[in-house]
């Protein structure tokens, strides 16, 4: 089962997410990047149903980067975040799309901030949030460990932590997870946790 | 001759489609556009009539961005190219998110073509009042390339052309003086172009220029200003290099 969470730290937020591929008991793959980066400053991490997944999350970057053309600026977090949800609610009484999404996204004037948007089109602004059975773990360790205003090193320990509970307590614990970042600088990938690499391939 | 403007849907009896003919005097009226395609540059500059005192001129933008590699000019209807400048921004998006490659510069421009043609072939429709300049560089090849359509739908690729007011003189003076540039001297040869037409000054002129890395920058006030001098200098200077011959002769 796929696990997304995030957590909002100083002047940052973060997103994190196993990278398996999976359909039915067979591993596609265990590198599948699963947070877009929806524009220069904003995050998307999404789980669920794989197809929906990268159809609807496309149309939403797509979507985002039609608004900057039209209007010369780019869209806030907020306002990407209640498109998201206003796209899944349409699609959700008749044609619904099984995607869990955590958006994240830094903005100048209001600074960090991070939403979770569920495949029936709840949307909440937290500090801290998670999808899949994962979440279990990741909301119980933020829980005890989260405070406000953490630095990038204090964030990414915590982090580590949801991480070590879920491979340790999930019975079909994903193997590796890979960790984004947003901040005044942009949305990057941060780091990888593999504790599976794919065996090298032999060349002939 | 009269009898066969009404409905665009038909032709007069010398073959004529009037209405499309009566969109390029639109054109012709409006506002000068040129574009100058260089090796690692392209340039677009069009004429700013005088902007009311009261006028944000921030808000009138006339070179305007389709996609982060293609950018458009136009001259003719405004509120047409709004129009129509929606429709490419909406194409070029979509054709990224269908077939996951941006656009090539000719597939827009074959787009936005196809667009004006629809409106020469429809019942109660009007054909777009503008021609665009169109320029971008390949996202595969890196080329650079500059189109121009007009409102009969044709389009097709050019070294540089103007479009709008006087566009006749403008495209002389490009075939007179028109070599392959680089950076600087592209836009250099823009705004010359332009200026055989307009005003000089930079409150006259709106230029911008795309190169692969950075892709569309507006270029500020004192920026073409500073060009303007330079080519006013170079003017002067050749003035002064034909007379000073003929001195040294007596």
């Amino acid at each position: 089962m796929e696990s997304v969470f995030g957590l909002v730290g100083r002047d940052f937020a973060i997103v994190a997410a196993d990278t398996s591929a999976v359909h039915s008991i067979l591993v596609h793959k265990t590198n599948e990047d699963k947070i877009m980066v929806l524009d220069s400053h904003k995050l998307l991490g999404a789980s669920g149903e794989t197809g929906d997944r990268a159809q609807f999350t496309e149309y939403i970057q797509k979507n985002v980067a039609l608004y900057q053309f039209r209007n010369g600026i780019p869209l806030t977090t907020a306002a990407a975040a209640n498109f998201t949800r206003g796209e899944l609610a349409t699609a959700l009484r008749k044609n619904p799309y099984m995607v869990n999404i955590i958006l994240a996204g830094y903005d100048k004037v209001t600074g960090p901030s991070l939403y979770y948007i569920d495949y029936i089109a709840s949307l909440h602004k937290l500090d801290k949030a998670a999808f899949g059975y994962g979440s279990y773990f990741a909301l119980s360790m933020m829980d005890r460990h989260y405070c406000s205003d953490m630095t990038v090193e204090e964030a990414i320990e915590l982090v580590d932590k949801c991480i070590m509970e879920i491979r340790s307590r999930l019975v079909i614990a994903p193997p590796n997870f890979l960790i984004k970042i947003v901040d005044k600088d942009g949305a990057r990938e941060y780091a990888w946790r593999e504790s599976i690499k794919d065996a090298p391939v032999p060349t002939a | 001759m009269a009898r066969y403007d009404r409905a665009i849907t038909v032709f007069s009896p010398d073959g004529h489609l009037f209405q499309v003919e009566y969109a390029l005097e639109a054109v012709r009226k409006g506002n000068a556009a040129v574009g100058v395609r260089g090796t690692d540059t392209i340039v677009l500059a069009v004429e700013k009539k005088s902007t009311p005192k009261l006028q944000d001129s921030r808000s009138v933008r006339k070179i305007v961005n389709l996609d982060d590699h293609i950018a458009l000019a136009c001259a003719g209807l405004k509120a047409d190219a709004r129009v129509l400048i929606n429709r490419a921004r909406i194409e070029c998006q979509s054709h990224k998110l269908t077939i996951e490659d941006p656009v090539t510069v000719e597939y827009i421009t074959r787009y936005i073509a196809g667009l004006q043609q629809k409106y020469t072939q429809s019942g109660g429709v009007r054909p777009f009042g503008l021609s665009t300049l169109i320029i971008g560089f390949d996202p595969h090849t890196g080329v650079p390339s500059l189109y121009q359509t007009d409102p009969s739908g044709t389009f097709s690729a050019w070294k540089a052309n103007a479009t709008g007011r006087n566009s006749n003189s403008i495209r002389e003076f490009l075939e007179k003086n028109y070599k392959e540039t680089s950076g600087h001297e592209t836009v250099k040869l823009a705004i010359r172009a332009l200026l055989e037409v307009v005003e000089s000054g930079g409150k006259n002129i709106e230029v911008a220029v795309m190169t692969k890395e950075h892709g569309l920058r507006q270029l500020e006030e004192a920026e073409i200003d500073d060009v303007v001098a330079d080519i006013e200098a170079e003017k002067a200077a050749a003035e002064a290099a034909k007379k000073a011959p003929s001195t040294k002769e007596t």
